[in-house]
């Protein structure tokens, strides 16, 4: 069973986010770097899919050199191979991302499909819900979003994702495509030697061209803050008064 | 709450130290303190927030230990704390050295503490790796406190005695400064004014003094941690500090339970600073604004260490946590307290780590109210840094140079390395020449002896020393030139020291209310003085040459220049009767002696320096084949001789004139290894910072006049109180009696080690005072091998046989000594002739 999962680094920003100057960008002098959460758990999926089937999990990501901090953390999680797909940028757009990333993943399998290439849902920083979607397209392979469960069964998938009233169980053939959801299971943490072994790791590098997609960034936009600030009404029974006077301005009284 | 227009005190910051000065300054009386943070409480986002909590007791400084364990009593007190004794682990021999070392600053300062085997290692933490370590040192009194607990129990009981107002949640925008007073803060929720205000904003200090045009010399630096689990054997103590806390102190790093994992910090990684405006807020921090992102690579090679210390329990289990804490470092790396020498009722208490935040709240709050605090702050005192050690420069640069001595083995005579030559003689291109050695203190270089004179040692036939330690930052030249300076004649470069010239018709008043000792004397004669505290223990130790009806000249030690500049500074009366002017940089200053001073000085001038048209103790203006040189008849080393003063542009002529002069007398230059300690020893001068701190008095010290004069001046009623009582302490000069250590070899104290009775047992004197060196040092000319210490009056008796402990071994010393009387040359007779 030889997997693939497609992470990306983003930033791990505080309660408040911070814009540069041209609003091109969100400022990260401050913050650290981490893979998306729903990526996580994807690459948790496949270290334990890998753990319990065997074969390889792969972490792929498409980035600039530092991008090469979160494949190293991959391995110290369990990962075996790690691939560095250089780019100027993580903020292609969603089109050209699935098509750089198409010609990568074709020049990897040379061949020998992956069994199961899983995805993030969507990135935590620009949320564009497509490059799993697209990629799978471009593949000619089945693909399900939303995952919070996987299982194999032979040499098709079972794949589980939530609705608002329980589950919906779907079986695809493999090779196929899964863009997963945080909750689908637990990341493990680190341990020491994981995060030595991982300075250690070998990056494979594969250069595709990039073309450009169909969207174009204006700027960025920060909905304005809103100011909240807690008051504290008293303590014990003295209390009582002011949060009644409290609940009849508000109208619940 | 309405928000306060006005407070009498206000203190910015809520981590360990804002809550602790708010606590004790209510404890003291003080009412309408106003306490701000821009965070929110409990837990504001400072470094207190993310703190390991740990306090080891033992520092070499005694001052650091004094303030710990005045603060582990008040976190015992608000039962915030839980003892879990802490082992300091040692993987070379030269660390158990180092530990030796401990155990003797251990027995100095009263701690209780053991050296073990690597078997009792295990006994206490099984789980280390026993073929790694060669040794330990347990301190049962290590403790582990809840700091956030501790500030909120401060500022309750400051709340209770209804003195305190807490405003958190809110930012300092700007300051008001009135007549070199602080006066008002501008916050984003409104205006304070404000009698007091005291910065203890831990990373933010700097930032925050600068709105008032203050300084507050520290950096923001990472200190890296993770925090490793779940670890079954930690997970069963059922507590959230079951085994003894590790420091593993050749990999510079530590190994503490928290609960039911095991936190890993290290002082190992490169220094990593930050800019204390570029710390991002609360909002913009994803955990805290001194929980920055972790950076792997600098942790790797600490991980391979903690995982060879603890293989068994740390393999397993999962980084949970890792963060690159922010701390404040210093330049020398004490705490920041006190006043700031820029604006008047600003205080500092900054830099201040939670070992000793209890202590340094009390600390301040007693020095705001009663002028001085208990515990001596010499070191701590943010006074003692000149103009150019708080220029960003300086403190990066001597940061990045001890970041990684945190847990290093430091001499306690080690030099720095970075940021010299900021402040040379003129006469430094001589000096080059003739091999000196240079010791910074206050930023100016000082030979500490000449290579030039080695050829002396074998002509003197002086020892050397047997041991590596003893022998490192030292030199058996500093004896010869010694004995060669006794023999002929020395000249030694003083330019480093600090010369205030304070003018004005209020002078004679102000000198008088300054200093202990007469000082309404004749013009051309000198008053050596102590200064004192409010409280009546040394403030300073200087000299005090009356150059006019109405100009005194002050000649202080370039290590407490700055200190004592803000101490005139801060007292000089209101109504401009008088002038303070620093010309430390604008006199050069040399020293001549030894029996043919006289001889070279004579043959550069046609004035009067006979003994009797220049008596001992007189300054003058004497023409030295054209230049004005200020004459001072003089000797910190007890022999005949000046201290040669000129214009800072004359420095390098008058160098070369007495350096040729000398010549038919056998002059040599002379360093301040003979100055500071061989020469300085022999005649028994006490030292600032030395012998002479704020817990000591001039009778103690053996500096008391027979009469006291009439004129008030500061810590008078205290030291006329002092006067009437038998002293609890007496200064002492000792010898030691056999050098020989168990292994054979000759061994020189350094400083610091307790004075034992013969059998071992710590001396205390009644106020609680340990005896202990303050000073060690040859005494080529008595032969003898030379300690100054205090001894209670049973056992400051001359013949009585006591003990030194040295690297964990016991000496034994005879009191030489007891009081002031010089051992050599007891009458004086080689300076006054």
């Amino acid at each position: 069973m030889n997997i693939l999962v497609c992470v990306k680094r983003v930033p791990a920003p505080g309660a408040r986010i911070v814009l540069t100057d041209d609003r091109q960008d969100i400022d990260t002098r401050h913050l650290g770097f981490t893979t998306s959460p729903h990526e996580e758990c994807a690459v948790e999926a496949a270290v334990q899919l890998r753990e319990r089937h065997g074969g390889t999990a792969t972490v792929l990501t498409l980035g600039p050199p530092e991008a090469v901090e979160q494949l190293r953390y991959s391995v110290s999680v369990g990962a075996d191979q790690v691939v560095l797909v250089p780019a100027d940028t993580t903020e292609l757009d969603p089109q050209a991302t699935a098509a750089a990333l198409v010609d990568a993943i074709t020049e990897l399998e040379s061949g020998a499909p992956f069994d199961l290439i899983l995805f993030g849902n969507e990135s935590a920083d620009s949320g564009g819900y497509q490059v799993g979607i697209r990629v799978a397209r471009a593949l000619g392979r089945p693909v399900i979003s939303g995952l919070k469960g996987i299982e194999i069964d032979g040499d098709e998938m079972v794949g589980r994702r939530e609705t608002d009233e329980g589950f919906e169980v779907y079986r695809l053939p493999l090779p196929a495509v899964a863009a997963a959801k945080e909750g689908i299971t637990l990341p493990r943490y680190p341990t020491l030697p994981g995060r030595l072994k991982s300075r250690r790791a070998q990056i494979t590098e594969v250069a595709v061209e990039f073309s450009s997609g169909g969207q174009e960034m204006v700027h960025l936009l920060k909905p304005t803050e809103e100011v909240t600030e807690t008051v504290i009404l008293g303590h014990g029974a003295e209390a009582a008064p002011q949060v009644v006077r409290l609940l009849e301005e508000v109208g619940l009284l | 709450m309405n928000f306060p227009t006005s407070a009498h005190v206000i203190v910015i910051g809520a981590g360990i130290a804002g809550n602790s000065v708010v606590g004790h300054l209510a404890e003291l009386g003080w009412k309408n303190i106003v306490q701000i943070d821009k965070g929110p409480l409990p837990n504001p986002g400072g470094s207190t927030g993310h703190a390991s909590n740990f306090c080891f007791p033992v520092d070499h400084s005694k001052e650091m230990t004094l303030l710990t364990l005045d603060s582990t009593r008040q976190y015992d007190e608000m039962g915030v704390m839980v003892v879990s004794g802490g082992i300091e682990v040692a993987r070379t021999s030269e660390r158990m050295e180092e530990l030796r070392r401990r155990m003797t600053s251990a027995t100095a300062w009263g701690v209780e503490s053991h050296l073990i085997s690597p078997d009792e290692v295990l006994e206490l933490v099984p789980f280390i790796n026993r073929d790694v370590i060669v040794g330990g040192f347990y301190s049962p009194g290590v403790t582990v406190v809840d700091s956030l607990r501790a500030g909120t129990i401060m500022r309750e009981r400051a709340q209770a005695r209804d003195a305190l107002t807490v405003l958190p949640n809110t930012e300092i925008l700007g300051m008001e400064v009135r007549n070199g007073a602080i006066h008002a803060v501008m916050t984003d929720k409104g205006r304070i004014e404000t009698d007091y205000l005291v910065i203890a904003c831990g990373v933010w200090s700097p930032r925050i003094a600068r709105m008032a045009g203050a300084t507050i010399p520290l950096t923001p630096a990472v200190h890296q941690m993770i925090d490793v689990g779940p670890i079954p054997v930690l997970q069963q103590t059922r507590s959230e500090i079951g085994y003894p806390i590790v420091r593993d102190m050749d990999t510079y790093m530590y190994e503490r339970q928290t609960a039911g994992s095991m936190e890993v910090g290290s002082y190992a990684h490169r220094p990593i600073f930050h800019h204390p405006d570029e710390i991002p807020s609360l909002g913009e921090s994803l955990l805290s604004p001194t929980e920055l992102p972790f950076t792997d690579e600098d942790f790797d090679l600490q991980m391979e260490h903690a995982l060879e210390l603890m293989p068994e329990i740390l393999s397993q289990a999962e980084i949970r946590y890792a963060i690159n804490g922010l701390l404040s470092l210093t330049p020398d790396a004490m705490p920041l307290l006190g006043e700031t020498v820029e604006v008047k009722n600003l205080w500092s208490a900054a830099a201040v780590w939670i070992k000793e935040g209890p202590g340094v709240g009390k600390m301040i709050a007693e020095w705001m109210t009663q002028g001085y605090p208990e515990i001596d702050p010499h070191s701590s005192d943010i006074a003692r840094f000149y103009r150019f050690a708080r220029a960003e420069h300086h403190i990066l640069a001597r940061c990045s140079e001890h970041f990684n001595k945190t847990y290093g083995i430091v001499h306690p005579r080690e030099q720095w390395e970075s940021n010299r030559r900021v402040r040379t003689v003129p006469a430094y291109p001589r000096q080059v020449e003739l091999g000196a050695v240079f010791y910074e203190v206050g930023g100016w270089e000082r030979p500490q002896w000449y290579e030039v004179n080695a050829p002396l040692v074998e002509h003197y036939g002086v020892k050397g020393r047997d041991h590596e330690w003893d022998a490192r930052w030292w030199s058996p030249i500093i004896n010869a030139e010694h004995l060669a300076m006794r023999e002929k004649v020395g000249m030694v470069d003083l330019t480093a020291f600090a010369i205030f010239d304070i003018t004005g018709p209020g002078v004679v008043d102000y000198i008088q209310k300054m200093a202990v000792n007469q000082c309404d004397v004749a013009v051309g004669r000198a008053v050596y003085t102590p200064l004192l505290t409010d409280t009546g223990g040394f403030r300073a130790d200087l000299t005090i040459l009356r150059l006019g009806e109405h100009h005194y000249r002050v000649i202080s030690g370039g290590g407490d220049g700055a200190r004592d500049r803000y101490w005139f500074r801060k007292h000089l009366p209101t109504d401009g009767s008088v002038t303070f002017v620093d010309n430390t940089s604008a006199v050069s200053t040399i020293g001549l002696w030894g029996p043919n001073a006289r001889r070279v000085i004579e043959s550069l001038t046609r004035d009067d320096v006979s003994n009797e048209g220049f008596p001992y103790g007189s300054v003058r203006e004497v023409n030295l084949q054209g230049i004005d040189a200020l004459m001072f008849r003089i000797s910190y080393v007890g022999e005949l001789g000046w201290e040669i003063s000129v214009p800072m542009e004359q420095g390098l002529r008058l160098w070369d004139m007495l350096w040729e002069a000398g010549q038919d007398w056998g002059v040599v230059p002379v360093g301040i290894g003979v100055y500071g300690t061989t020469g300085r020893l022999e005649k028994g001068y006490r030292l600032m910072g030395a012998e002479l701190e704020s817990d000591y008095n001039p009778v103690e010290a053996g500096l008391a006049r027979p009469k006291v004069k009439k004129a008030d001046f500061i810590g008078k009623g205290p030291y006329l109180e002092a006067r009437k009582e038998d002293p609890a302490t007496i200064l002492c000069t000792l010898t030691v009696e056999d050098h020989t250590s168990a292994s054979g070899m000759e061994r020189y104290m350094g400083g610091n080690e307790p004075i034992l009775t013969a059998d071992g047992e710590r001396i205390v004197d009644s106020h609680g005072r340990p005896s202990y060196v303050t000073t060690a040092g040859n005494g080529p000319s008595v032969g003898k091998y030379l300690l100054l210490a205090y001894l209670p009056p049973a056992h400051a008796v001359v013949g009585r046989e006591l003990a030194v402990m040295y690297m964990n071994e016991l000496y034994p010393v005879k009191v030489a000594i007891a009081g002031s009387t010089p051992l050599f040359d007891p009458q004086n007779a080689r300076m006054k002739c």
